[in-house]
């Protein structure tokens, strides 16, 4: 089982490529093995955790190159857990795919699977490798496949995807840039060889102007506060089956590279590594605002969510920011679970959407009554979002408020009380409309005579619903796991 | 698992049972018979009432019981220790459950409400929170239950889905979650200050840990969640808005879980996070006190004014909550006992008078006190209730109102407070100003009101538990120890905390 790493991605990789041909055998053979293989995937990247908390990180050269030479795989804890939660998330996100077929042209049932297969490979590269240029062909299979499942979602899709390309190809640049530097000054682009050789000192203004562009290249890919400019309708006119993976996981993968870079390879001896998490700090605090006061102003509950996850993602950068081990912990908990609240809530805008065709809150009243199941997970998720307890979404709150409390810096704890606040005007205002606002009467465009939903989107529903309580409840286990790489690093 | 392990697992079970409770309403409610969905709350109410109840003996025998059931963050762990203070709050709120929702099933079927479903899931889901911090060892145990009673008392507040009622849920949302929020950042700091979290009679943090400013900042930070939740002025202005919901639900937010909480909350900040020492030499006790004198006099001065009964009686639970404030804050053990013993107190003696104006409106359709004239003639029974509980309510001796005022009179005067004491005995004498005119009107012989010739009371549904709760407030004025030893657990907290032993002046 030394090779678990790399099945890992070769499994949907191979599946995606695999797809079109066998749809034209039969229509939903490509479908079935894409599924498939990305459950095999999650078998094996839960068997790679176990494995990472047993003998520790995992390293695996290609090819049985000698180490800074090849290209290898690196696998820590907090690594394993990611490739697992995008397994997950792609796992169900292709189930709930299933719903949002709508034509049976095989070309396009296989080429859209096929797409979401790479987008899962692509992140699950990008979190396993250790190579820097390995991480930049990753990026870009990420982004081409998502910039093809946004265009998917429509005329405007085409146009926020288009928008998109235009930012992301920037992003790639500057993270090639980035690269392309650092290589000029050190020679190597192994990651850890390269943090070993940085440590030696004697890199500053390559490191000061590499950094910079790093932290471009990721915030954008991120959304992050100021970079977010196309996220809000990338998120809204993406593919709607694909819409959970894109908002739930997508964003999170830069964030992890960026925390990659700015812990592990350049780590806390970085001369302006205090400059750093300050400017980081400011733009988290800003974006925290920001992205909820534009969500106050949506009706759209598509870009209310969108715009909601730019003041979330600023939950994860200002764990970075703070930077001591438990509000870095705190900032991947916040990562597992906002995956499970805005991919559980983007599940929910799904089947609303397939059910009476509305994305508008404003056409929500009383909906709870159809779709109980759906209504609840909403609640959850708002909840969990607000950061009430016992949701994950307090608990991730706690320990970022945590550790900003253990640096003394009190104006975080304060930017984060108002954060849920925000959220919680809102929130609540999506859930009167749920509960409260009067019935539109829609028209249930597919009735059935058991359960609101078919069972491909009740499952999603109930894992995410699950997912952010239990992660709620028993976060010190996911914490504990966190914190072996984390304390390594962290301030 | 051996029994002592069982038993110790008693404080969990009593949180569990209605919890359970009310997850199967949730899921089943829509589904069987509505006998059957009131069925699960009246069997989780006597279970946990026993369960509550069975402990009793461990506490007032002067031990505690002590479960930790695993790690909630790094560092704490979500555990449970019930002790006396919490106790005496427990066995109220539990044994009130069984009441309100006999009473509920009158009101509810009576008034014939909508929604039923989801308004016995959500006060289920409220009693769990509310054991839950009466027994949380800790304050974030203590925070997650008192979040938890925040968001399950939302819905019942915003019952009818009309606009008053969304206008008086967010009102309710602001008030509480802000002041929840800014406990949460308070909870945080204390934790990164001195590393624990764990309640202790007498209080676990010391000035040397935080200096004079932050000190009476972190106080108000923590205990500002607690007196909103209690009503204290300028902060109460929720309270009278949640009248919109049904009478069965302001009985809860009045008497049962709600506002008690928000006292509860106080006390623990003050005297088992602060500490009588600290809180006072960070003054923060010495303006909570004047806040909570302020409010005694000024809501009982509104009270008088509204014609609205349950509005008045809202204001009335605003003073109210005060004494309990008040008789925390003058930090002596006969005024903390007092103050304990007043949850009980008021506990019995607001929920018969919300009990009788809920009775009078699913009757009469009566709100407003001026149209009640000779109202005694056709409900004298609940008229009479309601005049047990008026003068309990002004703490006539051998009334449940008299135990409590007379001990936090007692500690006010033993501290050389005079002021704080006329407060009280000048609040006595409101109290009966705006109770008893609702009284008299209601058995005033001429004229006679065409509308209350014949005698009509309401369903026995809602009647019984209204005559048990005012047949116990005559009962614990008595006998204040009456049953579950209300009156010795709470003397047993005042003692706790301060460090005395031995009763008498």
């Amino acid at each position: 089982m030394k090779n678990v790493p790399i099945l890992i991605v070769l499994l949907p990789l191979c599946a995606a490529l695999l797809s079109l041909a066998l749809s034209k055998i039969r229509l939903h053979l490509g479908r079935d093995v894409i599924i498939t293989a990305i459950g095999g995937s999650l078998v094996l990247s839960v068997y790679q955790l176990n494995r990472v908390i047993e003998e520790g990180p995992i390293r695996y050269g290609f090819g049985n190159y000698k180490m800074p030479y090849g290209i290898e795989f690196s696998v820590d804890a907090v690594g394993a857990l990611i490739v697992i939660l995008v397994c997950l998330m792609g796992l169900i996100t292709c189930l709930f795919c299933i719903n949002f077929e709508g034509n049976t042209d095989p070309t396009k049932i296989g080429g859209a699977y096929s797409l979401l297969a790479l987008l899962v490979t692509g992140m699950i590269g990008m979190t396993s490798t250790g190579d820097m240029f390995n991480l930049y062909v990753f990026l870009e299979i990420t982004s081409l496949s998502a910039y093809c499942l946004i265009a998917l979602g429509g005329s405007r899709g085409i146009v926020a995807a288009f928008r998109y390309l235009l930012i992301g190809t920037v992003a790639a640049t500057f993270y090639l840039l980035g690269v392309g530097i650092l290589y000029a000054s050190t020679g190597t682009l192994n990651m850890a060889d390269m943090a070993f050789l940085l440590k030696k000192g004697g890199h500053d203004q390559a490191m000061l102007v590499s950094m910079c562009l790093f932290i471009a290249a990721f915030g954008i890919k991120m959304a992050m506060f100021p970079f977010h400019g196309w996220q809000p309708s990338a998120y809204t006119h993406a593919e709607a089956g694909a819409r959970p993976l894109i908002a739930g996981v997508m964003g999170k993968i830069p964030a992890y590279a960026m925390f990659r870079y700015m812990f592990c390879i350049y780590g806390t001896g970085f001369v302006y590594f205090k400059q750093f998490l300050l400017i980081l700090g400011v733009f988290s605090v800003i974006g925290m605002f920001y992205g909820s006061i534009r969500a106050m102003a949506q009706t759209d509950i598509r870009k209310l969510l969108a715009y909601s996850s730019i003041a979330q993602i600023s939950y994860i950068s200002l764990g970075f920011a703070i930077g001591n081990p438990l509000a870095i912990a705190g900032a991947f908990l916040h990562m597992f679970g906002h995956a499970f609240m805005k991919g559980g809530l983007f599940f929910c805008s799904g089947a609303i959407k397939y059910k009476y065709g509305t994305v508008d809150m404003n056409d929500f009243g009383r909906i709870y009554k159809k779709m109980p199941l759906t209504a609840g997970l909403i609640v959850i998720a708002s909840l969990s979002m607000i950061g009430i307890p016992p949701t994950v979404g307090f608990f991730s709150k706690w320990y970022l408020a945590f550790g900003a409390a253990s640096a003394h810096s009190y104006v975080y704890i304060a930017a984060l009380v108002i954060s849920s606040l925000l959220n919680a005007v809102y929130f609540f205002k999506l859930l009167e409309k749920v509960y409260m606002a009067k019935d539109e009467q829609l028209v249930d465009r597919a009735p059935r005579r058991h359960g609101e939903l078919p069972v491909t989107m009740v499952l999603p529903i109930i894992i995410c619903f699950l997912a952010i309580l239990l992660l709620g409840i028993f976060n010190v286990k996911i914490v504990d796991i966190l914190l072996m790489t984390v304390r390594g690093v962290a301030l | 698992m051996s029994w002592d392990s069982m038993s110790n697992l008693r404080p969990v079970l009593a949180v569990l049972v209605s919890l359970i409770a009310s997850g199967s309403i949730f899921v089943l409610g829509e589904h069987v018979h509505r006998n059957v969905r009131e069925a699960i709350t009246f069997i989780a109410a006597f279970l946990k009432a026993a369960i509550v109840y069975s402990m009793v003996p461990v506490i007032v025998a002067g031990g505690t019981i002590e479960y930790s059931l695993f790690k909630i963050v790094e560092g704490v762990d979500f555990s449970f220790r019930v002790d006396a203070a919490g106790m005496v709050f427990a066995c109220v709120a539990s044994t009130l459950w069984i009441l309100t929702s006999i009473y509920s099933v009158g009101y509810m079927r009576g008034h014939d409400e909508k929604n039923q479903t989801g308004y016995y899931a959500s006060f289920a889901l409220c009693l769990s929170a509310t054991i839950g911090l009466c027994f949380a060892a800790n304050l974030l145990t203590f925070f997650i239950f008192f979040e938890v009673l925040t968001v399950a008392t939302y819905p019942l507040v915003v019952h009818y889905r009309d606009d008053e009622g969304k206008q008086s849920g967010r009102k309710y949302l602001a008030y509480t979650l802000i002041s929840g929020q800014i406990f949460f950042a308070g909870i945080v700091i204390i934790y990164a200050l001195t590393g624990t979290l764990d309640f202790k009679a007498g209080g676990f943090l010391t000035a040397k840990e935080i200096p004079m400013p932050w000190a009476l900042v972190l106080f108000f930070m923590l205990v500002g969640a607690g007196i909103v939740k209690a009503g204290v002025m300028p902060l109460h202005s929720w309270l009278p808005a949640a009248m919109v919901a049904p009478t069965p639900v302001s009985a809860l937010l009045h008497a049962v879980a709600v506002v008690k909480a928000g006292a509860f909350c106080t006390l623990r900040i003050v005297l088992y996070v602060f500490g009588p020492t600290l809180a006072k030499s960070c003054h923060g006790a010495d303006i909570l006190a004047w806040m909570a004198v302020f409010t005694i006099l000024l809501s009982s001065f509104i009270a008088i004014k509204k014609d609205n009964l349950k509005a008045r009686l809202a204001f009335s639970t605003v003073g109210q909550l005060s004494y309990i404030i008040l008789g925390i804050c003058v930090l002596t053990p006969f005024s903390t006992a007092g103050a304990i013993y007043h949850i009980v107190a008021h506990a019995f003696m607001k929920i018969t008078l919300f009990m009788c104006a809920g009775a009078i409106f699913v009757t009469t359709h009566k709100k407003n006190i001026s149209e009640m004239v000779g109202i005694g003639r056709r409900m004298p029974i609940t008229m009479g209730a309601f005049t047990i509980a008026s003068c309990a309510m002004a703490g006539f001796p051998f009334f449940v109102g008299f135990v409590s005022k007379a001990n936090i009179i007692m500690g006010t005067i033993s501290m050389g407070e005079p002021l704080f004491a006329a407060t009280l005995v000048v609040s006595a004498l409101l109290a009966l100003t705006y109770l008893m005119p609702v009284v008299l009107i209601s058995f005033k012989k001429e004229p006679v009101n065409a509308e209350f010739t014949t005698y009509g009371e309401a369903s026995k549904a809602m009647l019984i538990p209204l005559m048990i709760t005012a047949a116990i407030s005559i009962l614990l004025g008595i006998a204040p120890n009456l049953g579950l030893h209300l009156y010795d657990l709470a003397l047993m907290a005042g003692n706790q905390i301060f460090g005395t032993i031995g009763v008498g002046l």
